[in-house]
């Protein structure tokens, strides 16, 4: 290991001995290939057992290690610590959701809308097993395979300002799922979906100032599945006005 | 939760949304001539002088290209303004904003064919 050290100043929040958040700094070895994910293992095996965070697959698969590095949403696995270095880093827990403990918020409201809009294949009727499988093309996986990328890891919700000052927000992640079920050739829950997505709390709550896209390590590009939304459900809107008669 | 289901959303923002197509793509070429070209006498009183731009507004066509242009954008801005007063946390008075904002888009619409298709 090398003689270099940097410095992490990391949020604590212990709710058994204070009332609120904290910070505490670590001197951890600096190493060139480490992501700021291996300083957090290095300090909770090595300098601080009690340092409570979420990680798993350590590969920008699972999601679940998104914390705030210098005030903006990352992948812990995916943030290299040469990037900051000489600078002391501040890792956060993630922006707009409650903290549990020390890194690691609460996201129970992000699960309620994640089903909410349920992001599966609705069928009006199952076609028994014996018919087989619903086929599509690879022109109908195209449509919606970008926006099926998601691994929930909720940076776009800490992103997005709209949701920091209105939690009903549905937010970006829920409603980039929704219009990806909407797209499948296979799915037929439009309507049930709706009911969410384009209600006040859906995709008009938002402002379409981007940030979900920009921070997105999967490039869902969110901001797009909810304009898209909107200039459909216009769309419809004007279509019911104007033909009244038409299905939609 | 409950969802609340306001019908009248895709209207306003179908209206916000083709402002804004105006007042990116057309907007600027109008502040060229009247703003910029015209008093630095680029172009010449027979192209954008009085005589030549009444003459210009006798056409129908015209009249019409001339209120999308002047109407679109106000309820571009009233949704802007409603939406940002929302952000700056003026959380009470929603449905007097709402009159204020989208109120003086439809009185900005009168006033625009009352000049374009009446006093012309």
């Amino acid at each position: 290991m090398s003689d270099k050290t940097i410095g992490i100043r990391v949020t604590r929040f212990r709710p058994e001995q204070e009332d609120a958040p904290t910070e505490q700094v670590y001197e951890v070895p600096y190493q060139e290939d480490w992501v700021v994910l291996d300083a957090l293992n290095y300090i909770k095996d090595h300098i601080d057992g009690t340092l409570s965070y979420r990680w798993s697959c350590r590969m920008g698969v699972c999601g679940s290690c998104g914390m705030m590095v210098n005030g903006e949403p990352k992948l812990t696995c995916a943030a290299f610590l040469k990037d900051y270095y000489p600078n002391e880093l501040v890792v956060q827990p993630l922006a707009h959701f409650p903290i549990i403990r020390d890194l690691v918020v609460d996201i129970d409201d992000f699960m309620d809308k994640l089903k909410a809009v349920q992001p599966w294949i609705i069928r009006e009727e199952e076609k028994p097993v014996a018919e087989g499988e619903y086929l599509q093309s690879p022109a109908e996986l195209k449509e919606f395979k970008q926006f099926s990328q998601c691994i929930n890891c909720l940076l776009c919700y800490a992103a997005c300002p709209v949701y920091g000052l209105e939690d009903v927000f549905v937010g970006p992640a829920a409603l980039a799922l929704s219009y990806r079920y909407n797209l499948d050739s296979r799915d037929e829950g439009y309507a049930q979906r709706t009911v969410v997505a384009a209600s006040s709390e859906g995709i008009w709550e938002c402002t379409f100032i981007g940030e979900c896209s920009v921070v997105c390590p999967k490039d869902v590009d969110p901001a797009a599945a909810i304009q898209r939304t909107k200039v459909e459900t216009t769309t419809n809107w004007f279509k019911s006005f104007l033909m009244p008669w038409g299905n939609k | 939760m409950s969802y609340k289901q306001d019908k009248t959303e895709p209207f306003w923002w179908g209206l916000f949304s083709a402002g804004g197509v105006v007042a990116a793509m057309l907007i600027p070429v109008l502040i060229y001539f009247v703003g910029l070209a015209e008093p630095l006498g680029l172009v010449g009183a027979e192209v954008s002088g009085y005589e030549a731009m009444s003459k210009l507004l006798s056409h129908p066509l015209v009249k019409v290209v001339f209120f999308v242009v002047a109407v679109l954008p106000l309820y571009h801005a009233a949704h802007r303004i409603r939406f940002m007063l929302h952000e700056f946390g003026v959380r009470k008075l929603i449905l007097p904003i709402h009159y204020f904002c989208y109120g003086g888009a439809i009185v900005g619409t009168g006033l625009a064919a009352y000049i374009l298709f009446y006093l012309f």
